[in-house]
């Protein structure tokens, strides 16, 4: 009966009908309480645990008495693409458009990567996502003495505008939307990749795509950081407004909890911790006298989607749920575009096993469905081979398979929501929304996002879950098959792995030679010295940090630019 | 203070770029739990860095965790470092990802063992221990026969 016939209803009617609920709920408990004797005389299995890999307590069993009390259908879960969104962030979902089918990928220079490109769009991928090697997502250029040994070998190395026009050559950023997972030095990246775009006649307002720029979570977890807390916000602020607008189709901040998850996070620390994070970024952003309904629409997402089938799906949903409510009833956001959450979604790298590597075709096809049933708006499924290098071509494709028979042989994309109704997920949802409501009052307590970052908090509670998990599997209680279960006695990989050869890193040096000998050294140090002045003043500093870009100066001297005003960041140690 | 009675002491250190400390502070809490005196690094160390700390907390293990790809580069220098600070009885192990060629070629070069992943923390705590105990047991042999005539 829909609430207009509710409303309908005699004032008679009314109160039967509600006696004669209260009625089947006293005869509900009833007959749960002797289903509950029932169930404690049956011997359950001892061999593993019941609990979630978070280490959640899970029922057996849940019925219509676990969502007594909340505030009805409408309050909690209402319409797919309305508030509060529970049910998906748009309307008609997966029936209208797909999921972006969107593999991560970046290895050796930007030749060898683009081509790899160029693989991946051939095969059906809709949108591109770069990694980065270390010494890129630190700030260093290829040819710094701290890169060695480093270079090309994790994902692709780019040390200016140079390398960004090679990586993108042959492929139209108008048209193809572009993810980019870089934190610390984000707005020198976003710079060339802006420049990049220029070259190709390509203007920022016709730019889709991400980069990630959450450094907070950089502190809590990944630990990819060039600059203080502070410097750090207020340069992610300053591409906010920038991006708001210049760039109003992309989103100049990615909030992450994949890394939270895979340093080891409980699913509630990672749906916790991220939030916390996108509302301190909202705050600075307000604070810096933004309008919140000009920028929130472009903060974007990405959370992890590892082993715990229900607990994965119930966490998107209370994710949507709890940024709606705090984005309409806290900040006072008007704009439904503020209270929309949208999300990429990865598969969990370290739910991967080096033993029996096929057997992660299995485990990632699982979690893909489980980040589908929970509404993402993009998915990195992960290549089979990842715990033992970077992902072959071979291996590549079948993950990208996974998710293509996902969209169209399973059927589940078909119905919006699906599992929204079952008391288990509807049940989870709200306890995984509670809990992060207690950990937003903690954080609170201990005085706000970065007090808790300098005091070690964060990194405290993700590391003692992470060792709880660690001792759960080496005492047999946590089954991982290939590992501490059904093992075949033997460790020889019998996969292809691909490997990196170290000719990449004396290649990558010599188009650093290059690029220092050829271009306009005079435009360069102009372009230098006026980023170092506005960086003690109070201005926005993409518009400088751009102009280095199109001046050809490197990843490093940008970043060292900044440093010699803002300072480098050193981590609180403990284990 | 006869070796025996001597906490081993490790130094869990994080050379490179690579952030990933999971691994890192697991076995950091792994080893202080198994009785061992464990100072950890922190990030983004140079092998300078480490060895100079290894050499002033006069550790008897260095324990690497490296899951960037470099460990071709990190271990050697580490080593080569330790050679010449005069610290070359210091046991060089670790961990991360790294592929069954890379171990053996680096053992060829005087790294201890390593450890790939899956490998449970208690491999890791027994290896060590058997190291200590039979470096313990040639340091006894070598002061007997000094004592002896």
């Amino acid at each position: 009966m829909s609430d207009r016939e509710w409303e309908k209803s005699s004032g008679t009617d009314l109160k039967e009908r509600l006696s004669a609920r209260e009625e089947e709920i006293e005869e509900l408990k009833a007959r749960l309480a002797e289903w509950e004797k029932m169930w404690a005389d049956i011997p359950k299995r001892d061999d593993t645990l019941f609990t979630s890999i978070s280490g959640r307590e899970v029922g057996s069993l849940y019925s219509p008495e676990d969502l007594e009390g909340g505030p009805g259908y409408l309050g909690s879960l209402g319409f797919p693409g309305e508030f509060p969104f529970t049910r998906g962030p748009y309307t008609t979902m997966y029936r209208t458009r797909l999921w972006t089918m969107r593999q991560f990928a970046g290895f050796a220079t930007a030749e060898e990567t683009n081509e790899r490109y160029k693989y991946l769009l051939a095969n059906g991928q809709t949108g591109l996502s770069v990694a980065f090697d270390f010494p890129t997502l630190m700030g260093y250029d290829s040819d710094h003495p701290r890169s060695l040994g480093e270079v090309g070998v994790c994902g692709v190395a780019i040390s200016s505008l140079a390398d960004m026009e090679t990586l993108f050559d042959g492929i139209p950023l108008d048209q193809v939307s572009v993810s980019m997972t870089i934190n610390g030095p984000a707005s020198i990246l976003f710079a060339f990749y802006v420049a990049a775009a220029e070259k190709q006649g390509v203007p920022p307002e016709k730019l889709r795509g991400t980069v990630q720029n959450d450094i907070l979570k950089e502190y809590q977890a990944q630990h990819a950081w060039v600059y203080p807390p502070e410097p750090a916000l207020r340069l992610i602020v300053d591409m906010f407004e920038w991006a708001s607008e210049h760039a109003p189709k992309y989103n100049p901040i990615s909030i992450s909890g994949y890394h939270i998850r895979e340093a080891g996070s409980t699913a509630t620390q990672e749906l916790a911790f991220t939030l916390g994070n996108g509302f301190e970024y909202v705050e600075r952003g307000m604070a810096r006298g933004l309008d919140v309904d000009r920028f929130a629409p472009r903060l974007s997402f990405f959370f992890d989607v590892h082993n715990d089938f229900f607990e994965e799906v119930a966490k998107f949903r209370a994710a949507r749920r709890i940024w709606a409510r705090h984005m309409k009833e806290k900040y006072g956001a008007t704009n439904p575009d503020s209270w929309r959450l949208r999300t990429h979604a990865q598969t969990a790298g370290v739910s991967l096993t080096a033993q029996q590597p096929e057997n992660n075709i299995v485990r990632v096809a699982y979690q893909g469905l489980a980040a589908v049933l929970g509404g993402t708006q993009s998915l990195h499924t992960n290549s089979m081979d990842e715990t033992l290098a970077l992902p072959t071509e071979k291996a590549v494709r079948i993950a990208l398979r996974t998710q293509q028979i996902l969209a169209y042989e399973t059927g589940v994309p078909n119905t919006v929501d699906p599992l929204a109704g079952s008391y288990y997920v509807e049940a989870l949802t709200n306890q995984l929304e509670a809990e992060a409501e207690e950990i937003f009052r903690q954080v609170e307590e201990i005085g706000g996002v970065v007090p808790g970052i300098e005091a070690g908090w964060f990194q405290k509670g993700i590391a003692d879950s992470a060792f709880r998990q660690q001792s759960e599997v080496e005492m047999g209680h946590r089954k991982i098959v290939g590992l501490n279960a059904f093992t075949e006695g033997s460790d020889v990989v019998e996969i292809d792995t691909l490997s990196i050869s170290p000719e990449i890193e004396d290649k990558q040096r010599a188009r650093m030679a290059r690029l220092r000998a050829e271009r306009d050294h005079e435009r360069v140090t102009a372009a230098l010295s006026a980023l170092e002045e506005a960086a003690g003043t109070g201005a926005n500093l993409v518009d400088p940090i751009l102009e280095c870009a199109r001046s050809y100066c490197t990843l490093y001297e940008i970043r060292e630019a900044m440093e010699r005003v803002f300072g480098s960041y050193k981590e609180p140690v403990f284990f | 203070m006869p070796e025996g009675d001597r906490k081993i002491r490790v130094l869990v250190a994080k050379p490179g770029l690579d952030g990933h400390d999971r691994g890192a502070k697991v076995i950091a809490s792994a080893f202080r739990d198994a009785g061992f005196e464990v100072i950890y690094t922190g990030l983004h160390q140079t092998p300078e860095m480490i060895v100079s700390a290894a050499v002033q907390e006069d550790v008897d293990v260095v324990a690497m965790s490296v899951l960037s790809g470099a460990h071709m580069t990190l271990f050697p220098r580490v080593k080569e470092l330790l050679t010449e600070a005069g610290a070359d009885d210091i046991l060089i192990t670790g961990g991360g990802i790294i592929s069954e060629d890379d171990m053996e070629a680096l053992h060829g070069q005087g790294i201890g063992r390593l450890f790939g992943p899956g490998t449970p923390t208690g491999e890791a705590i027994a290896y060590i221990r058997d190291w200590a105990a039979e470096r313990s047991g040639r340091a006894n042999q070598a002061s007997r026969s000094w004592e002896a005539p």
